[in-house]
């Protein structure tokens, strides 16, 4: 077979430098300077001499019978070189992550607006996009269903408030968006007394909007057809190899001939688990024999990945009069979008995790999942967990309001700890300092209320000079979270690092190659952090992360520092014990403690000191390792009972904030948070990530929504989907806790999604507080808090 | 059409540029000039701003027959060949840069704050970088580069 022979410009190099840290320092990226200096190369800036822009045509429609489809237009185009449907994918015409549901492009029917239904590639990105727009699509034009629990033959929301809803067979049957139905998956949890009654008793319907990953890098890469009738794809993606077995699928070729590497991500948050351009350029450069490179605009890119679900949520919580909660019922409806992506595994965490970390003895949650014609939801940094959080923080603020007690007491005597038994029978067996976090928060001194001279900058609504401080009324939130760490309920979640020491340079130099994709948030400093502290070296060189290499799995899950920091330990221990056993070779006798330090092989008990580069001259040692973290197991389908998650990632947020109750304007004045991150690998990353997410939770509770009107996006763009500006985010106190998980690499648990689902709550509780108003929808707008919707 | 002007102290001529290209475009497709990125295309997040004739400007929002025989500073003129700028290397101190592809345009941004402003307050800071959207970091760490950037500058002085 021939090797492929053409490399883009911007193709990922070896990473190497900054030549300190280890587990525990503050160590900084190898790729910084490259950032910094404008050289590192995203999927958006390959580029090769001869290369093709492809571009897509989507559906303008949420539902539609496709009746023809007339390309002749856009074939003659001058500077056009190919345009395809879907009668050109040569193999599998679906694709998916869980179920094989999405069309690589549309057959027949388009389930949503922005599905793919053909593809151009041209020399010049405008020349596509015009051969794009001069191809005819015929439409019979069908009513889109847009309401989860209409799509599960419920009656619309309205009604429900009258009523129960049960999912019965029946109403499934009714269902036709897809073959077996709208329900993606319904998810139960039965625990204790099934008819509970309790002195106090709250019950609240929530509801979360549609939010988007919103990552600055486009969807991109370039795809390059290789001599052997295969292909090379540079891609920004989370997971290569799930990516690979897709697009072998739809190409109908064997992995060998479909070959992927990282291009340079920026920003993931879920939002490139699924497929996005990956089998479409591989289409177009198979089809043209040139290199295709796609990249998408903001407006693409809103329709281009799936979201997070937009929810609906029935709560009922039970309570002694002293505090203690004897139940807690709860009905939560994911709207899925049109196709399944990852909406079973969303199902899985909502369902599983929907009461909170609290210890709660008679519990029955039904979690549905639905297919409906709004955009595809699937991954985003929370999965599952954002959207209950919202609804079960209010849930213990209502309480605490009814039982006339402090919302942080409340928590606090149902908090989980070590020991405690979750709603799906998991004991858990490591630290869950649930409550410290909250007292933590609690003894955090207050932000100023600013009696100082007036600065409009410190005003809802700034420099808008909207008040003075008129109509101004300050509201402090408290919430909690919890959320399972890599994957569950009994998935075989491994991965793999290959470690190589040898010399170079004069130097001993491990290399670290991982498929384990870096999406910003660092996991390539916390690979050459374990190989410097495994063994004992300076010089550690990251690898490019492509498929030559066995599956890292997802970054996802807030898994990777846990899962591939896990192999790339493993991998450093097979190197070392080789090392090791060599030395004692060359000592001539059994050194019980010899360990690598420094660049040397050491002993502290006899004088004994093997430089590395003796003991490896010309020769490298290198080892490959699948690792594994400790199985979990499905859950019983009928009562939800199970060990279906490793390991959970505790936080709580306190939230600060003004908020003008005359325009209903919130300005969020400090967010304090408190995680346990067991071993923080790099303490300046954790407090990276925990900031990140707090922000992305703020955004959520008061201004990023995708709004749907009859199954059509109504601001895909950066003017009118709002995220936090610098103005928007408040100074942050952060403080992190270390208490070592026993089952995990040195004891870290993962770091990136729980302060994303603790943060909104509290942003939320606070602007109750402030107000007063029951409030039970996020985001909320000014019209919520104004009373004029 | 054919543009000429002069980027990071170099004059560049490119052909057959199409009167609907942007600055930043052709930067990134014809003057092998990528740092600048291409995040939102319409002003909204920054991530392209670059330095025409002295003045921080989103290059997406300018065409490129604008930019005919004027002066363009990108991020890849900043540092001092092997040597970051001050500004560059704060970012990378204070830990500012994840995912990194708001990166480029907040160092310019930063750049022109601190070379007008000498030591901005947070206050400052927090206007005049409104309008560079970051989704990894929530802004602490760029508030951090900031402050570290224009100490070390003021130091310089």
């Amino acid at each position: 077979m021939s090797t492929p022979t053409r490399t883009p410009t911007g193709a990922p190099a070896h990473l190497t430098g900054p030549g300190s840290g280890g587990v525990g320092d503050d160590a900084q990226r190898p790729d910084g300077v490259l950032k910094v200096r404008g050289e590192f190369a995203y999927g958006s800036d390959l580029w090769m001499e001869d290369m093709l822009w492809g571009v897509t045509l989507r559906s303008p429609h949420p539902y539609a019978r496709i009746l023809a489809v007339d390309t002749s237009a856009a074939t003659q185009l001058p500077g056009v070189h190919a345009v395809l449907t879907a009668e050109d994918v040569p193999g599998e015409k679906v694709y998916g992550l869980e179920l094989a549901d999405q069309p690589v492009l549309a057959v027949d029917v388009v389930r949503y607006q922005g599905e793919p239904v053909a593809l151009v590639a041209a020399d010049h990105p405008d020349t596509a996009r015009r051969a794009a727009a001069l191809i005819r699509v015929d439409y019979e034009v069908w009513e889109p269903v847009t309401d989860a629990r209409a799509a599960l033959g419920h009656p619309t929301r309205d009604a429900l408030h009258e009523s129960d809803a049960e999912v019965t067979e029946l109403s499934r049957e009714s269902a036709h968006l897809h073959p077996e139905g709208n329900l993606v998956r319904h998810l139960k949890v039965r625990t204790g007394d099934p008819e509970p009654t309790a002195d106090v008793v709250v019950v609240g319907e929530y509801e979360v909007g549609m939010q988007d990953q919103a990552f600055l890098g486009p969807e991109s890469g370039l795809a390059v057809p290789a001599d052997d009738g295969g292909v090379e794809l540079y891609v920004a993606t989370q997971w290569l190899h799930v990516d690979q077995r897709q697009i072998c699928s739809a190409l109908a070729l064997p992995p060998e001939q479909v070959r992927l590497t990282l291009a340079g991500v920026g920003g993931a948050f879920g939002g490139r688990e699924d497929l996005s351009m990956h089998v479409h350029a591989c289409l177009l450069a198979l089809r043209t024999g040139k290199p295709v490179k796609m990249s998408y605009n903001r407006e693409e890119s809103f329709f281009g990945h799936v979201h997070r679900h937009p929810a609906t949520m029935r709560y009922e919580h039970g309570a002694t009069r002293d505090g203690q909660l004897v139940y807690v019922k709860a009905s939560i409806w994911f709207d899925g979008g049109a196709y399944a992506s990852s909406t079973p595994a969303v199902v899985g965490n909502g369902g599983t995790m929907g009461i909170g970390p609290y210890v709660v003895p008679n519990v029955h949650v039904d979690c549905y999942g639905a297919y409906t014609n709004n955009p595809p939801c699937g991954a985003m940094r929370g999965f599952g967990s954002v959207q209950t959080a919202f609804a079960y923080e209010s849930q213990m603020d209502a309480l605490a309001v009814e039982l006339g007690m402090d919302p942080v007491e409340l928590r606090c005597r149902n908090a989980m700890e070590q020991g405690s038994t979750t709603p799906t029978g998991q004991v858990i067996d490591s630290p869950a300092p649930v409550a410290e976090l909250l007292r933590r928060l609690e003894a955090m001194p207050l932000p100023s209320t600013g009696d100082g001279a007036l600065d409009l900058r410190d005003m809802p609504g700034g420099v808008s000079n909207t008040t003075h401080g008129e109509g101004v009324r300050r509201g402090v939130g408290y919430a909690v979270a919890y959320k399972n760490v890599a994957f569950s309920e009994g998935y075989d979640d491994y991965s793999t690092a290959r470690v190589r020491l040898e010399v170079i340079g004069g130097e001993p130099t491990a290399t670290v190659h991982t498929a384990a994709a870096e999406v910003g948030q660092g996991l390539v400093t916390v690979e050459q952090q374990i190989a410097r502290t495994e063994l004992g070296v300076e010089q550690v060189t990251v690898h490019p992360k492509d498929t030559t290499v066995g599956s890292a799995g997802s970054t996802s899950a807030s898994r990777q520092t846990y899962v591939t920091g896990g192999a790339v330990k493993a991998a450093c221990e097979a190197v070392r014990a080789e090392l090791l056993a060599r030395a004692e070779l060359l000592v001539g006798r059994p050194v019980p403690d010899l360990r690598l330090a420094g660049g040397q092989v050491v002993s502290d008990t006899e004088e004994v000191a093997v430089p590395l580069v003796d003991l490896l001259g010309d020769e490298a040692v290198e080892q490959t390792v699948q690792w594994r973290h400790r199985p979990t197991e499905a859950i019983d389908p009928e009562t939800g009972q199970g060990f279906a998650h490793v390991q959970y990632a505790f936080s709580a947020h306190r939230a600060v904030v003004d908020v003008d109750t005359e325009l209903g304007l919130v300005k969020v004045v400090e967010m304090a948070c408190t995680q346990d991150v067991g071993k923080a690998i790099n303490p300046q990353a954790v407090v990276g990530q925990i900031q990140g997410g707090t922000a992305q939770g703020l955004g959520l509770a008061v201004m990023e929504e995708i709004l749907i009107r009859d199954g059509k996006v109504v601001n895909p763009s950066f003017t009118d989907y709002l995220i936090p500006t610098i103005l928007d985010m408040p100074p942050m106190r952060v403080e992190v806790l270390e208490y070592a998980d026993p089952h995990a690499p040195y004891g870290l648990r993962g770091v990136g999604e729980a302060p994303n689902i603790s943060s909104g709550p509290a942003v939320l509780a606070a602007i109750r507080a402030a107000t007063g108003l029951p409030l039970a929808r996020v985001p909320v707008r000014p019209e919520h808090l104004t009373g004029t919707c | 059409m054919r543009l000429t002007c002069t980027v990071n102290g170099t004059e560049q001529q490119v052909d057959d540029v199409w009167e609907g290209e942007s600055l930043l475009y052709v930067l990134r497709e014809r003057m092998g000039l990528p740092g600048s990125k291409n995040a939102c295309e319409q002003g909204e997040c920054g991530s392209c701003t670059v330095y025409l004739d002295g003045l921080p400007v989103c290059a997406c929002l300018v065409a490129a027959g604008q930019a005919e025989g004027r002066q363009v500073g990108t991020v890849e003129g900043m540092a001092d060949a092997d040597t970051l700028h001050p500004v560059q290397q704060a970012f990378v101190d204070a830990g500012a840069v994840q995912c990194g592809f708001c990166t480029p345009g907040l160092l310019v941004a930063t750049h022109d704050l601190i070379t007008r402003t000498g030591r901005p307050s947070d206050a400052e800071t927090r206007e005049a970088l409104a309008g560079n959207l970051c989704r990894c970091t929530g802004y602490e760490k760029i508030l951090d580069a900031v402050r570290l950037a224009a100490d070390r500058m003021g130091a310089d002085r």
